[in-house]
């Protein structure tokens, strides 16, 4: 690993706590649904509201997901995990308490790597642990009150949580993406961060290289990879500006103003240090059977990081293609369907596409490349035309366009209707060439002269008058061969 | 050992509890003089003893484990029933004093 | 007919079932004989709210099941349920302001299986506030036909204390206010008013009876159970009360359902009964002493067999209990908030003060005591020195009996030191009061099942309660050794003067 870099003479030190929403039906406890978006405690059953006399019952679903969770990530899985009660007291918290895990949780160690440009980044991980989610406090439409929704109340979470392996905001960005990507590649978390489905809180601290780790303030509700980095960026700025004033850093929990710009310290919750855990008597312990673990294991999919090393080795693409190709399941689907037509396709050119044409548009319209108008068969047909010299670039763009919005869908259909065909019949550019060099004297003069601008102006007469069809390189091979 | 009027009121704290002074004052007494009874327990030897805190871990007769049971989704909606006996609700959310961040 | 209906209420549990079963009494004439009867003697304050609508209503709904030939084992038999199980049809207070008028949107599971056997619930019954405290006195709601909060009386003695915390279903039961009730037992709360009001009771084995619909005082200790006159009684209420409950209890044990009256009548010839020389030290009571002493020979009448047996940790279990049930109770009432059900102060200006007041006003006094006890010893740098060594001394507890059941097959001593004091005379000494439940304890922190019977009369003709504890699972047994003793005995018979 290279030095890592500095700020005004400052590391920076970040670990990360996540909150993956696990995509369960039911709760982590009750058998209310999880559904997002529903009428307020619609979803929150009598179990959610701690109604007097009810208890919990574990979750099947949450448990296999955390075990899939371990396995990815080369984790310990505990065969035996204890849940325990977080007490504090929150109007968005039914029980006065939280369950969750505390000393023994069931995903131990592990780690997260991925690629930040061509460098290899690892990220150690401490643990994932099971708990549930809290409810949400509505601060508008009351005036002086906050309207509490429980609908949230229950929803099984992972809490994952790392080293402070991460040295700078792009990097703590790369990690996220990344653990974001395997939680839904491997189709435990929805991943929608907009509904809060993956939620990332930062450790971030600051100090002169040699020196033991500073002081950490916590940014919590990272909820979107832009703000992250800007909210990391302006947390060391203003850390550093602090140390630089004299002042030294106090333990705080930030929220990131996306107005502003700004973090600022939340109000204080001034007993939050004592949570007075201990195990939770109405859950007996977490057993995990070791073939259960096997199980999970025999059903795990390649994961992206296998994946795009594959890529690198069988395709020679880029270890930065390799990424792009496996950003997500259903793009390294469509990658594999595109290069696996027959004939084969080169897998740096399909790559290309992907990258240029497709994302371009995929992200014009918002939408997945599982949805894409235009699909691998296709693309296939479109580059195999491209090489085998049927249609130029350009002319294959405008094909693409007309497959995209759908007025086309057979790709030499399309390339007949528009007369996009390259001319390589030679007889009929030559006699083309002849007429442009007849019509040009000037520009034959001055190119026996010596001036190369000439023959491009030659060049692009007979594309001309060839509307566009004829095959650049053999226009070039022609004129040269007649005018010399 | 035996407690402070200065912890009294940071347990009373922790538990949400408003004690007037001379509640503060009672409690003290009557908690330390349960405490004397707790020091013939500090003074036993527990090391290498695993801790109890499921009896029927000890019985071991079926819930020894956690039980897990199928994920699914299949309590109805039943809001108003479960908001009976809410001290304040409107629009199906509780209400509260406003809750600062 | 009528003959009988003026002693309906002395009928036992078997019997009253079996004349509703033949149709020679109605459930509804037998519902409306002990509501009458609840009326006639609410100075007991045993009960804390009657719907006579929903009870008849139930009683109707027996009748006809007995007329379809669809009955179940206790179709029509009226029961009634301590207010620490939450109900539909009645209010569920667990003796708290904090629940006054409480409306439950289900019933415990307790109460559904005996409704399924076809019982009709007369009432809710008086408890110590959420079960916290063995006289009863701490109950914070007002009796029916009362205006203030009131402890439940001794029928034996008005004077004196029902015991706790399931004091009214004891009162209730002993002045035949209903021919059994539910009981819960976090350490001693059905054993010790049973012994205190000369009834039967009985604590199953930790899991045996679902927790759902129990509202939580300490987790790792509750459990439910019947209050009777006989263990014939118990036996069948017991039968009905428990079975798995997967669904809704993680701690609820995955055993089949058991018809514990199968063995009643088995001869005891050869049963070892283990005796705890340390439930025979200084403190007991000689009354009471005297009194286990003569059914001890009783037994070996019977053809048992008394072996001595020690329980070393016994009087730790006192500090044990009192860290344990309060660390789980401080966390199990924080859900008492003001937020979503229950008690809300009036005045408050922001959350804190409305979190603080509520509790403050919502919570008596021995329940702040046990929540301040139990954040104590769970706060930041106690955890270990308290919780965690409880923790582990509770396990030599459980250990203690294992090595004694290798010598018995049950074990028998005193449920209390002494009989049934009078009202106020521990209620501002809670240490004194905590030091009266000895040897109910240990049993409880193991999680073993546990009875009492009446077994005869101390100092001023109060009754006394005999101990029997049985190893997991294993209630049919105690139930056994209790009916063959009922068989020889008629204490269980008795009826305190006036009812």
């Amino acid at each position: 690993m290279s030095a890592p870099k500095l700020v005004q003479g400052y590391e920076v030190v970040i670990g990360f706590e996540t909150h993956a929403q696990l995509s369960t039906q039911s709760k982590i406890f009750s058998r209310a649904p999880t559904a997002f978006g529903a009428e307020p405690n619609t979803q929150a059953c009598a179990v959610d509201l701690a109604l007097p006399g009810t208890l919990p019952v574990m979750n099947v679903g949450a448990v296999e997901r955390a075990i899939r969770l371990g396995v990815a990530l080369n984790s310990r899985i505990a065969l035996r995990s204890i849940f325990a009660r977080k007490n504090y007291f929150y109007p968005d918290l039914p029980k006065g308490y939280q369950i969750s895990q505390y000393e023994i949780p069931v995903v131990q160690g592990g780690e997260v790597s991925f690629y930040l440009g061509d460098e290899k980044k690892t990220v150690r991980l401490v643990r994932a642990h099971l708990e549930e989610d809290a409810g949400k406090s509505l601060h508008e439409d009351f005036i002086g009150q906050s309207g509490i929704d429980l609908n949230r109340a229950g929803t099984p979470l992972l809490e994952i949580v790392t080293e402070p392996d991460i040295r700078s905001s792009e990097e703590a960005v790369a990690y996220a993406k990344e653990l974001h990507k395997i939680v839904t590649w491997i189709g435990i978390c929805d991943g929608n961060m907009q509904e809060g489905s993956f939620r990332c809180d930062a450790n971030v601290s600051v100090r002169k290289p040699g020196q033991p780790l500073g002081t950490r303030r916590e940014i919590k509700n990272l909820n979107s990879f832009k703000f992250m980095q800007q909210a990391i960026d302006y947390e060391v700025r203003w850390q550093i500006e602090q140390l630089e004033d004299g002042h030294a850093i106090q333990q705080a929990t930030v929220l990131f103003d996306t107005d502003t710009g700004e973090t600022r310290a939340m109000r204080t919750k001034e007993d939050a240090a004592d949570y007075r855990y201990f195990p939770d008597p109405d859950l007996p312990p977490l057993v995990i059977a070791a073939d259960w673990i096997e199980r999970v294991k025999g059903e795990m999919p390649e994961l992206p990081r296998a994946a795009a090393a594959r890529f690198v080795g069988d395709f020679g693409l880029s270890e930065y293609d390799a990424t792009m190709m496996t950003q997500s399941k259903s793009t390294m689907i469509y990658f594999q369907e595109v290069i696996g037509q027959n004939p084969p396709i080169q897998p740096k050119i399909a790559a290309n596409w992907i990258m240029g044409e497709v994302s371009r548009r995929l992200n014009a319209a918002e939408i997945g490349i599982e949805k894409a108008p235009v699909g691998p068969a296709q693309l296939a047909t479109l580059i195999r035309r491209i090489g085998d010299g049927t249609i130029s670039n350009n002319a294959a763009r405008q094909v693409f366009d007309v497959l995209w919005s759908g007025e086309g869908s057979d790709v030499d259909a399309v390339i007949e209707a528009k007369g996009l065909k390259q001319m390589n019949d030679s007889g009929a550019l030559e006699k083309i060439i002849d007429e442009v060099i007849a019509a040009n004297p000037d520009n034959v003069a001055q190119f026996k002269a010596g001036k190369d601008k000439a023959f491009n102006a030659l060049v692009g007469q007979v594309m001309k008058a060839s509307k566009g069809k004829a095959n650049p390189q053999q226009v070039n091979d022609l004129l040269r061969a007649k005018l010399s | 050992m035996s407690l402070t009027s200065a912890d009294i009121s940071r347990i009373a704290n922790l538990a949400r509890l408003e004690l007037s002074p001379a509640e503060g004052e009672r409690m003290l007494a009557r908690i330390n003089g349960f405490f004397d009874l707790v020091e013939q327990m500090r003074a036993v030897d527990t090391t290498g003893v695993e801790p109890l805190s499921h009896p029927t871990m000890a019985a071991a007769c079926g819930a020894a484990a956690l039980r897990l049971r199928a994920d699914v989704a299949s309590e109805p909606n039943q809001r108003e029933a479960n908001q009976q006996s809410a001290p304040a609700v409107e629009r199906g959310l509780f209400l509260v004093p406003k809750v600062i961040e | 007919m009528t003959s009988t209906n003026n002693d309906l209420h002395q009928l036992s549990v078997a019997e009253l079932a079996r004349q509703l079963r033949e149709k020679k009494v109605s459930a509804v004439e037998t519902a409306q004989h002990f509501l009458g009867r609840m009326a006639a003697h609410q100075d007991l304050a045993a009960y804390l709210a009657v719907n006579e609508e929903a009870t008849l209503a139930q009683a109707r709904a027996a009748d006809a099941a007995i007329a379809a030939g669809t009955a179940g084992a206790l179709a029509g038999v009226p029961i009634a349920h301590k207010d620490i199980f939450v109900t539909k049809d009645f209010p569920s207070t667990a003796g708290s302001k904090m629940l006054a008028g409480y409306r439950s949107p289900f019933d415990a599971t307790v109460v559904s299986r005996l409704a399924q056997a076809g019982a009709v619930t007369l009432g809710k019954l008086s408890c110590d506030e959420f079960a916290m405290g063995s006289a009863n006195e701490s109950v914070a709601v007002p009796a029916v036909g009362h205006s203030a909060p009131t402890a439940a009386r001794n029928p034996w003695d008005k004077q004196r204390v029902a015991g706790g915390s399931s004091g009214g279903s004891a009162a209730a039961v002993a002045a035949r206010l209903a021919p059994a009730a539910s009981g819960t037992d976090t350490g001693g709360s059905i054993r010790q008013p049973a012994s205190f009001c000369g009834i039967t009771g009985i604590k199953p084995t930790y899991g045996r009876a679902s927790r759902y619909g129990m509202i939580a005082y300490a987790s790792s200790l509750d459990q439910a159970g019947p209050m009777a006159r006989s263990a014939e009684d118990c036996a069948l209420l017991l039968s009905a009360m428990c079975g798995p409950d997967l669904d809704r209890d993680s701690t609820s044990l995955d055993v089949p359902a058991e018809d514990f009256s199968r063995t009643l009548s088995d001869k005891l010839d050869g049963l070892r009964i283990g005796i705890p020389k340390e439930f025979f030290g200084a403190g007991l009571a000689a009354d009471v002493r005297a009194a286990i002493d003569t059914a001890l020979k009783a037994y070996e009448k019977l053809g048992a067999r008394l072996v001595e047996i020690s329980l070393p940790h016994t009087e730790l279990a006192i500090p044990v209990y009192y860290i344990i049930a309060p660390a789980e109770a401080s966390s199990n009432l924080s859900r008492f908030d003001g937020v979503k059900f229950g008690h809300r102060t009036k005045d408050y200006t922001d959350l804190l003060e409305m979190y603080k007041k509520t509790r403050a006003e919502g919570f008596g006094d021995e329940v702040k005591r046990r929540i301040m006890v139990g954040t104590y010893v769970l706060s930041h740098g106690y955890y270990d020195a308290y919780y965690l060594q409880a923790q582990k001394i509770r396990k030599l507890i459980a250990d203690d009996f294992q090595q004694a059941f290798r010598s018995c097959d049950v074990i028998a001593g005193p449920v209390a030191p002494s009989v049934a004091w009078t009202l106020g005379d521990k209620s501002d000494d809670p240490v004194a009061a905590y030091l009266a439940d000895i040897y109910t304890l240990p049993g409880s922190l193991a999680g073993l099942p546990g009875m009492s019977l009446p077994v005869g009369f101390g100092a001023n003709r109060m009754p006394v309660g005999l101990q029997l504890i049985g190893n997991y699972l294993q209630e049919a047994r105690l139930l056994n050794a209790a009916h063959r003793y009922q068989q020889v005995t008629d204490f269980h018979l008795r009826t305190p003067g006036g009812y």
